[in-house]
């Protein structure tokens, strides 16, 4: 008698444990993307940029750099591979010959540069890991001026905190006209040796599926903040005022601002 | 059975405190997190379901792939798809799991119950009895039943190395970290390697879990629920032996 209570006890908690397995969050009546929750959550990514910017910062530590036979056969595209922005494809058709890099913003000098310019620059060439916020990871060898020397040549404001990348693709049709793709870095960043305005990519001139005439590469960070088609760079202290305020396209769309994980 | 035993009282059980207050409350803080990391990796594992090793992914050649669904919607956190909410669900509790994890570690060294989980010679030899034990569904009574037997410790052991390869595996993800810590890089053989191994390990501690409720369940839930609610474990005694 004693036994078969025992095994009705086990028969019905095996079933309260199977049918709690089977009951998703949201039928618990928890809405794992209410604003109040992310807020909540947010406050991890303060953490980890602290501790990430605190493991790198002694020895302004370098991505890893790899074999020229490291570099991907194929290297995936992702976000705008072909913008269709008027003033891109006029530019585009003109083999970028009258197009220009604005720098602004909080800087003394503005400046106008066009690609021979650019090349003019400190330059850098690195083969490196594009790791995208999906998963996947890709190799390739990118060469392109030193933000770090356009900058510079610019002479940035004291109040100067961030660095603005305004792009020329348009990801997304919004009604509130903010599907411009666009990005923000911070200082630290701006000045790290690896970060560089990609002119090419595997020794040829970048291609349009990865961004033509200029890309941003911030080795490590992930992909969302390499901006492709880059066309303005602006100095600001904040960035509250572009897109919706957060940061960048993917940013104002729930991503990371700080995109070292 | 010691002779200071046999004289106890014939009482059928005993009530003694089987844990801390600190392990209870690590082990459901760990329950929360194993289970928001795990449904929220599903979902950052469905923004590219496949898996390779080696540092680059081959798209063509996958080492599993689940493409182009993944896991269904009810197993991951949110339900929808939804990459950047998974992550924020993910690196949350990924904080809280280190921290949380880093305390019940410190809590085990400094109180000297490495040696409870560490395996003897002897216990090493009584594997092959452990394993007809467990089959047969007979668990320890009396004072066998306060220490872990072999299966036991091996399994919490196993969990414990899983979680902490898990971890870094995890962090070798994170392009900032490789950036500070290229070794890690190299200990899996590649980023992609390492997200693979994040998974294989995540799926081994799904093993695990389920393990561990069955055995919870077949040996007496309500006294195994309440000792890690209360601390509280009643023991029986064996009857054999006495």
């Amino acid at each position: 008698m004693k036994r078969e209570t025992k095994l009705t006890r086990r028969e019905t908690l095996l079933k309260l444990i199977a049918g709690g397995g089977a009951l998703s969050l949201s039928g618990c009546g928890l809405d794992a993307r209410s604003p109040a929750a992310l807020a909540v959550l947010e406050s991890a990514e303060t953490l980890t940029r602290l501790a990430q910017r605190a493991l790198l910062a002694p020895r302004e530590a370098l991505a890893r750099e790899y074999r020229p036979e490291d570099i991907s056969s194929y290297f995936r595209p992702n976000g705008s591979t072909a913008p269709d922005d008027p003033d891109y494809q006029d530019a585009l058709a003109n083999g970028f010959a009258d197009w220009r890099l604005e720098v602004g913003g909080l800087v003394e000098v503005p400046l106008r540069l066009s690609l021979a310019d650019l090349r003019a620059f400190a330059s850098r060439s690195q083969i490196t890991r594009h790791d995208c916020v999906e998963g996947w990871s890709c190799i390739a060898q990118w060469k392109g001026a030193r933000l770090g020397a356009v900058l510079a040549a610019a002479r940035l404001k004291p109040q100067a905190r961030f660095i603005a990348f305004s792009c020329a693709d348009t990801l997304e049709q919004s009604l509130d006209g903010n599907g411009q793709y666009y990005e923000t870095i911070d200082l630290v960043d701006a000045a790290h040796p690896q970060t560089i305005l990609a002119y090419e990519m595997n020794g040829a001139p970048l291609p349009v599926e990865h961004g033509a005439p200029l890309r941003l590469r911030v080795e490590r960070q992930l992909g969302y903040k390499m901006a492709k088609y880059v066309m303005r760079i602006e100095a600001i202290d904040g960035f509250a005022a572009l897109g919706r305020g957060r940061g960048g396209f993917w940013e104002d769309r729930g991503y990371e601002w700080y995109a070292g994980i | 059975m010691t002779g200071a035993e046999r004289v106890l009282p014939p009482a059928a059980e005993r009530v003694v405190l089987r844990h801390s207050a600190l392990t209870r409350i690590c082990h459901w803080i760990n329950t929360i997190a194993f289970f928001a990391l795990l449904t929220s990796g599903l979902q950052i594992f469905n923004a590219h379901p496949a898996l390779n090793f080696g540092q680059t992914t081959e798209f063509a050649r996958p080492l599993l792939s689940l493409a182009p669904n993944g896991f269904p919607s009810w197993a991951t956190l949110p339900e929808a798809q939804d990459l950047a909410v998974g992550r924020r669900w993910h690196f949350f509790f990924a904080w809280a799991l280190v921290l949380n994890g880093a305390v019940y570690l410190g809590d085990l060294v400094l109180r000297g119950g490495v040696r409870r989980l560490w395996p003897s010679a002897g216990d090493l030899k009584s594997i092959p009895r452990a394993i007809v034990d467990h089959a047969r569904l007979r668990f320890p009574k009396g004072d066998e039943a306060l220490s872990y037997n072999v299966l036991q410790k091996l399994a919490y052991l196993a969990a414990i190395a899983a979680f902490a390869l898990l971890i870094l595996a995890g962090l070798t993800m994170s392009p900032a970290i490789d950036a500070a810590f290229p070794w890690l890089v190299d200990l899996f053989g590649g980023r992609q390697s390492a997200r693979a191994v994040h998974f294989l390990l995540a799926s081994f501690l799904v093993a695990f879990v389920a393990v561990h409720l069955a055995m919870v369940v077949l040996s007496g839930p309500i006294n195994n629920v309440a000792s890690m609610v209360t601390g509280r474990y009643r023991i029986e005694e064996d009857e054999h032996e006495a």
